[in-house]
């Protein structure tokens, strides 16, 4: 009682982490500061027996698409644009939210930052994708791929977004409520 | 609003339960083995026991620590075309990045698959044995247990399996690509580490570390 840490876990205890806002959009931006580069920059580059091959993300599920593959082009596309895109929307949306009141219900929000901190990790398959095939194809001079520069950015932004959604306080959602009917009563 | 001595609210601090999600306090009622106690208001799950879950997730935590380390080792895929062979275990797929400043990706790529999945069994079982064996609990578990639930989302095994159905459909018209051993340790490997999961109720572990059986 008192204490300024947790007597069970050690964890040091605050009510309410004034800073956790501030992290969040913080790590929010470097996220997609990260993830401007990731598309620009070639994400693989494919040697075959004279030419080489530069691919960037989109490029890459586009030449996928192109072979037939269209389940894997869609996932591809799905784990590096659709679900970075959403996430960042969805977070900053979140953020947005605890400061003015939405007309969402605080249930629909709480399940959006669920589905956010569930899926986010995701985005790291086109990263181990890119590790699975530079590591494979050594060829030598049949054919070699190797990781392109945006790798690393798609990996920082993805890890930037994940600590971006985990400085979120989720009980902040349900602050507005709790004051609401503080107001009522 | 009445006082209440400070051994009174201590007592009555351990019936009850805040949401540690939204922050809601309920009175605690622990549920039956199978039942699932939620928060009213976000659904959260708070509290879920099971029959001998401890035993369970030490027997997957016990399974997933082996196939990790194969898995690590053998040869997880092998490629071939035109004569020119390949094989590669899962630390050369987490090494590929080596070079540059893409070392960091490398070594991100390594612990995200098999050093972050391996700590969180290896914490899982430094905690668990003990509570289950009804022995006091082992020295400093308690930061053990939070360091392996802190590490949840970062254990990105069943990312990486998805990962490898892509990178084979990428990798099949340009050359013929065969499974090694670490393939399906892997794949087990994946379908475990999900079941620990859905096994583990943080409740049950903290209140065990807190009040152990026979002291």
């Amino acid at each position: 009682m008192g204490t300024p840490v947790c007597g069970r876990c050690g964890h040091k205890l605050a009510s309410r982490d004034p800073l956790s806002l501030q992290r969040v959009w913080a790590f929010w931006l470097m996220g997609l500061i990260c993830y401007i580069p990731a598309n620009i920059y070639p994400m693989l580059s494919t040697q075959t027996l004279f030419k080489v091959d530069e691919s960037t993300i989109i490029a890459g599920a586009v030449e996928l698409a192109h072979h037939g593959a269209f389940g894997i082009a869609a996932i591809i596309l799905f784990a590096s644009v659709v679900i970075p895109l959403a996430k960042f929307w969805a977070v900053a949306y979140l953020a947005i939210s605890v400061k003015n009141p939405t007309g969402v219900s605080n249930y629909r929000r709480q399940l959006l930052y669920e589905v956010v901190e569930y899926i986010g990790r995701w985005s790291m398959i086109d990263i181990f994708v890119v590790a699975i095939l530079s590591a494979l194809v050594q060829l030598k001079t049949l054919a070699s791929i190797n990781p392109g520069p945006a790798a690393i950015f798609f990996a920082l932004s993805v890890i930037f977004t994940m600590l971006s959604a985990q400085a979120f306080d989720s009980r902040l959602i349900w602050d507005i409520q709790a004051k609401e009917k503080g107001r009522t009563q | 609003m009445k006082d209440f001595a400070a051994t009174d609210a201590i007592d009555m601090l351990d019936d009850l339960i805040v949401c540690p999600q939204c922050d809601a306090v309920f009175r605690l009622k622990k549920p039956k083995n199978g039942e699932r106690a939620t928060c009213q208001r976000c659904h959260k799950a708070l509290i879920s026991p099971r029959r001998n879950a401890g035993l369970h997730i030490i027997a997957v935590a016990l399974a997933v620590l082996f196939l990790i380390i194969g898995a690590a080792v053998f040869p997880f895929l092998t490629i071939d075309a035109a004569g020119n062979k390949n094989a590669v275990s899962i630390l050369d797929a987490a090494l590929a990045f080596a070079g540059g400043p893409m070392i960091f990706l490398s070594l991100a790529t390594a612990a995200l698959i098999i050093f972050v999945p391996l700590l969180r069994v290896l914490l899982t079982l430094y905690v668990l044995v003990p509570v289950v064996l009804d022995r006091p609990h082992a020295r400093h578990a308690i930061v053990a247990f939070r360091l392996s639930e802190a590490l949840r989302p970062w254990s990105m095994a069943e990312i990486f399996a998805i990962g490898c159905a892509v990178a084979l459909v990428k990798v099949s018209d340009l050359a013929h690509v065969g499974f090694g051993p670490a393939f399906w340790m892997f794949g087990i490997l994946v379908v475990l580490v999900i079941a620990q999961d859905s096994f583990m109720c943080k409740w049950s572990v903290w209140y065990r570390l807190e009040h152990p059986r026979n002291s």
